[in-house]
């Protein structure tokens, strides 16, 4: 009977999967789903902290030659500089915090068995790591990778002849991104659909954990930004490859005329930008979550204005697509248009600040303990201010006519992307590795990791910001033809020596990570005494995460040290210690 | 919810919360809905889904369509006059078009037609009880079939529109303009090729093993997608027709 | 480790705003006629950020250190937030931010939104991978015809931008490798680029603009100090990018006139 086939269906559905390739190669399991998209993060960022590392190296010794790689040609250096950005700012700062940690910890935080579409999610990561896999087959094909830089501004970018590296290694490049793209629409369909629609009892959205909005508002922001981006990849592909001029007007390179007509290559900035705003709000959402979850854990005391900071986040989401132009300030656009954009730049870091405010509220008058993950928090909290603050800089086109397109750039999206949205995903896999692996990280190697990657990430780039207002242009392989640069290399020089010294730092990461899976202490199923529907059930979390009953939620997500109660937390899902909220 | 889809829950008659007429309600007591969520539930998310994955598609279009309208008014420099001139020749559309319109149009009726069928048969099923009656049980027509095949011949029709523009001298990189003909009947014809796939899987879906219920959302979600193909697709049609 | 975490947080503020306070790397010395406003505004930037920067951070380090969990440590306060609060800092901030950028927006506007003044010097910017050319209209005032199919870098000058030697206008054109204005009269500059996207920056003038194929952009600034300055490119322009580079001389209306004057009779 046609009902009764109904109910069976769904029960085999969720028993646990057997076999080799069902259950790690294509799992329909979100954990695990979660775990590939962590470990390919890490290893795109372990590619991309290579690349940097001979980036630097070539901007200090640009005639040296090295080991097995031998010179580095200014060309090659501009593809470092391209593969560098593009690798770390998808398939690190966007594929991790979202893909791997909001997939592993979306549902169970929401009391949910499994994400709403799990063939779907299979198919995401399948896609972003097939997107990888092209990405890194441009480094090898006639020519090289290409070397317009990850904001892959055309002509450069869109006529073959236009330097090494245009050739097939930038459309392999273009299909990467595309390819990424329909992952991240993929995985922002399945996060809004599971968010919306599979909330255990009880869980009102506004009793959801702050990491569950922040994964909420990033899939958002993604569904309707990465669509755009796909459109400017199409165009450029045509521009490349069927002879369209979308964005390339008449050229001439080197006495050569190239046949297109008409195109303008500011629709390609507007269209990217339109994308490329929003995505760094992609990049740090999820962070700015795991902050708040963390100092609120971590202080024992709610986060302070909670309502608040999902308006925030909302506003951060709403904002920020309306904001793209002061990318654009010397691109040749309107000025008038160029001045309403820097008003809503302004009006955007309004948010943000009272995020910074609510943190530091969220610590007044806690407990505050410091393990590893709450070590990272506060050093997010940190690093958000310093790389925050010299956007109101930029956000002023008066201002930026001097800072555009120079090292003050590079300092100022580093510290926020490169360094505070990292230390987020670094302070993650403190916190939710006992859970994902039973095991607890080692301590001592976590702190070690800590102060050197926190001070030495200042290292390499505060000192950018000097070096910016100096007149350093970004993209130079080398300081040697300008006479006004020649006093900023010896302060380009610290730069590459931290940067040495806190590469080499992430090992103890690495190491602390593979080695405590095996044989870390073994870890309780609440060790961190957390309130959050994940620290309630079996570490790891069974195939269904609950065992079989679905959680009910009776409070909010951050009830520490609430008067009365016989511990310092109460969990979500605890019915006799019911919190006003 | 459209008038045939089914207002009585798809539980087991004890499992049921005894709501009177009206669909249950969006949370299922406690370990069913976990596990075994409901007919209704699994409809709804997957039509929930439907709806979100579309608006992404749809910011595709948009991107394209407001790239279409700046080129249009952008003025080129031209180096040999020293001077900007604008260089926007609209391009004259094939009737075929319009036909093809009609038989999108005609194929959103039949797969209409097809979804509601398939619900129909899933509500009398649970009424009537009577073993042996499946969905499909090869009733004529096969409103299905017939929409896949018309979404073959809208896409053939799309091929031959392509020749004939081709052959007039508007090929794609002809001029600014023709891109934008190829590029938005294109990725239309692809989207719109997605969802004959989508046809085939729920079509197909007894040889696919797919139990009953998968298969009637499959078939839901489907049609839903395919009357937003149509509707893109007359959007951008007007957005070449009129939009010049 | 929250005494820890207080001095090395105080330690980096303190050490980034000596740098910032010492001028250690700084703006290079403005020359132009708007380097002043953009500086003084650049300086009320900083010192406002400067500000919250230093409290923000020192509260930070402070409260990781005042409010740490020891034995004797009273219970956590158990409070979920405060509305006031909330809208008084929000107020102020936007406040602080958007009155910032309404601050700097009549410079803006003097920069950008006004034409170049009748009486310019008037030189026309063309940039190539990779590099810059400048083109002088001579005593007609009008700038000659260019033609892509005569564009040749390779024989430098005229052939380089691709001057129509057949047109009457051109006759008198000056293209040169370096670029001379003379000193206290707004130079208009008309960019124009004919590969990719290259940026004419002059750090000294505070002047930046995207030089775009298939535009020509006009935008102006006003020397106010003999001297030479270093012309940079500030758009990623492929492998030459980093020596990508050229010399602004500003000289007395004088010099310039000679200067010019002198190119004029070579053309003969």
């Amino acid at each position: 009977m046609a009902t009764r086939e109904f109910a069976a269906h769904e029960a085999h559905a969720h028993a646990a999967p057997q076999g080799f390739i069902r259950k790690w190669i294509f799992s329909l399991d979100h954990k695990v789903i979660g775990l590939q998209y962590y470990f390919l993060a890490l290893t795109a960022v372990l590619v991309g902290m290579f690349l940097s590392l001979l980036m630097r190296i070539h901007l200090i010794w640009p005639n040296i030659a090295l080991p097995l790689l031998g010179d580095i040609k200014p060309e090659t250096y501009l593809t470092l500089v391209t593969m560098h950005g593009t690798i770390m700012v998808f398939f690190v700062l966007t594929t991790a915090p979202q893909g791997g940690f909001g997939n592993y910890f979306l549902p169970i935080q929401i009391g949910a068995a499994d994400m709403a579409f799990p063939v779907l999610n299979m198919l995401s990561f399948w896609v972003t790591a097939l997107a990888f896999v092209v990405m890194l087959g441009a480094f090898f094909v006639t020519g090289g990778a290409p070397l317009h830089g990850w904001t892959g501004y055309p002509p450069l970018s869109a006529v073959p002849t236009a330097g090494p590296g245009e050739g097939p290694g930038a459309d392999l490049w273009v299909i990467s991104i595309a390819l990424f793209c329909i992952g991240a629409l993929m995985s922002a369909l399945n996060f809004i659909t599971t968010t919306l629609d599979m909330r255990t009892r009880g869980m009102s959205m506004m009793r959801m954990p702050l990491t569950c909005w922040s994964w909420f508002i990033t899939a958002i922001l993604g569904l309707l930004a990465f669509g755009v981006l796909f459109s400017a990849g199409i165009l450029l592909l045509l521009d490349r490859n069927a002879g369209t001029s979308f964005y390339v007007p008449l050229t001439v390179f080197s006495g050569q005329i190239v046949a297109h007509k008409g195109g303008s290559p500011l629709l390609w900035q507007h269209l990217f930008w339109f994308f490329g705003h929003p995505e760094v709000y992609i990049a740090i959402l999820p962070a700015m979550g795991l902050c708040s979850q963390l100092v609120s854990v971590f202080s024992r005391k709610p986060i302070f204005g909670y309502k608040a900071m999902v308006y925030a986040m909302l506003s951060i989401g709403l904002l920020g697509f309306m904001v793209w132009g002061h990318h654009m300030f010397m691109s040749g656009m309107s000025p008038y248009t160029a001045f309403a954009f820097s008003i809503m730049t302004m009006a955007i870091g309004v948010p943000s600040a009272i995020k910074t405010f609510n943190w530091l509220g969220t610590l007044w008058g806690g407990r505050i303990r410091l393990p590893s993950p709450m070590l990272f928090a506060i050093g997010f909290v940190s690093l958000f201010v310093s790389g925050g603050i010299s956007g109101p800089f930029l956000a002023q086109p008066t201002l930026d006519i001097p800072l555009h397109d120079t090292a003050f750039v590079t300092g100022h999206f580093h510290l926020i992307m490169g360094v505070a949205s990292i230390f987020g995903i670094f302070a993650a896999t403190y916190y939710w590795f006992p859970k994902m692996f039973g095991r607890m990280m080692n301590e001592r190697l976590g702190r070690w990791h800590f102060w050197l990657t926190f001070v030495g990430t200042y290292c390499i780039f505060m000192p950018m910001h000097y070096a910016g207002m100096a007149g350093q242009p970004r993209r130079y392989s080398q300081f040697t033809e300008l006479h006004y640069l020649e006093k900023l290399i010896p302060l380009n020089t610290f730069i590459t020596f931290a940067a040495f010294v806190t590469i080499s730092a992430q090992l103890i990461f690495v190491i602390n990570l593979f080695w405590s899976m095996k044989a870390g202490k073994k870890a309780s199923d609440n060790p961190w005494e957390a309130t959050t529907l994940e620290w309630t059930t079996a570490t790891p979390p069974p195939h269904d995460n609950f065992g079989g009953h679905a959680p009910t939620v009776y409070n909010g997500p951050y009830e520490y040290s609430v008067p009365g109660a016989p511990k310092d937390f109460v969990m979500q899902s605890d019915p006799t210690t019911v919190a006003a909220h | 919810m459209a008038s045939y889809t089914p207002t009585v829950a798809m539980d087991e008659p004890e499992a049921s919360t005894g709501r009177p007429g009206g669909s249950p309600p969006a949370r299922v007591d406690g370990d069913d809905d976990f596990h075994s969520p409901s007919f209704d539930a699994r409809l709804r998310r997957a039509r929930l889904g439907l709806f979100v994955g579309v608006v992404g598609i749809i910011m595709i279009f948009v991107s394209f369509a407001s790239a279409y309208v700046v080129r249009q008014g952008l003025p080129t420099f031209d180096s040999r006059t020293n001077s900007l001139v604008h260089d926007w020749i609209p391009v004259r559309l094939p009737r075929l078009l319009l036909i093809n319109t009609w038989v999108l149009l005609l194929s959103s009726i039949t797969i209409e037609l097809a979804r509601r069928r398939a619900s129909r048969n899933a509500a009398l099923t649970q009424v009537a009880s009577i073993p042996g009656v499946s969905m499909h049980s090869g009733e004529r027509p096969s409103w299905l079939a017939m929409t896949v095949v018309l979404g073959l011949i809208f896409l053939a029709g799309q091929g031959m529109a392509w020749r004939e523009l081709a052959a007039s001298g508007f090929y794609i990189s002809a001029t600014p303009s023709s891109s934008f003909v190829f590029l938005l009947t294109g990725m239309h014809g692809v989207h719109l090729l997605g969802g004959i796939i989508a046809l085939l899987i729920a079509g197909l879906a007894s040889l696919l093993r797919h139990s009953a219920s998968s298969q009637l959302i499959w078939l839901d979600v489907t049609g839903w997608y395919w009357h937003f193909m149509a509707l893109l697709w007359v959007s951008i049609l007007c957005l070449l027709e009129f939009v010049r | 480790m929250g005494l820890v975490l207080l001095v090395v947080i105080w330690l980096i503020t303190f050490i980034s705003t000596y740098f910032f306070v010492a001028k250690t790397w700084w703006l290079p010395t403005g020359a132009s006629a708007a380097a002043a406003g953009i500086d003084h505004h650049f300086a009320t930037t900083y010192l406002l950020m400067g500000i919250v920067f230093v409290a923000a951070q020192a509260s930070l380090g402070y409260f990781a250190w005042k409010y740490r969990d020891r034995p004797a440590a009273a219970p956590a306060r158990y409070v979920h937030g405060n509305n006031t609060l909330e809208l008084v800092w929000t107020v102020l901030t936007a406040i602080l931010f958007i009155g910032l950028n309404l601050m700097s927006s009549s410079i803006w506007a003097s920069e950008r939104f006004r034409p170049a003044e009748p009486g310019a010097t008037q030189v026309e910017v063309t940039g190539m991978q990779f590099a810059w050319y400048f083109r002088y209209p001579g005593p007609d005032g009008r700038f000659g015809a260019t033609k892509p199919e005569l564009i040749d870098p390779s024989a430098g000058g005229e052939s380089a931008i691709g001057l129509d030697t057949t047109d009457p206008a051109s006759k008198d054109d000056v293209v040169t490798g370096t670029m001379v204005v003379p000193v206290n009269r707004e130079v208009e500059l008309i960019l124009r680029a004919h590969d990719v996207i290259h940026s004419f920056f002059i750090p000294n003038m505070r002047f930046k603009q995207d030089a775009v194929p298939g535009l020509a952009i006009h935008m102006h600034f006003t020397p106010i100090t003999i001297g030479d300055y270093e012309v940079t490119c500030a758009e990623l322009c492929g492998l030459g990018h980093y020596k990508m580079h050229g010399m602004l001389k500003v000289v007395s209306q004088e010099e310039f006139d000679k200067w010019l004057a002198a190119r004029e009779a070579e053309k003969q």
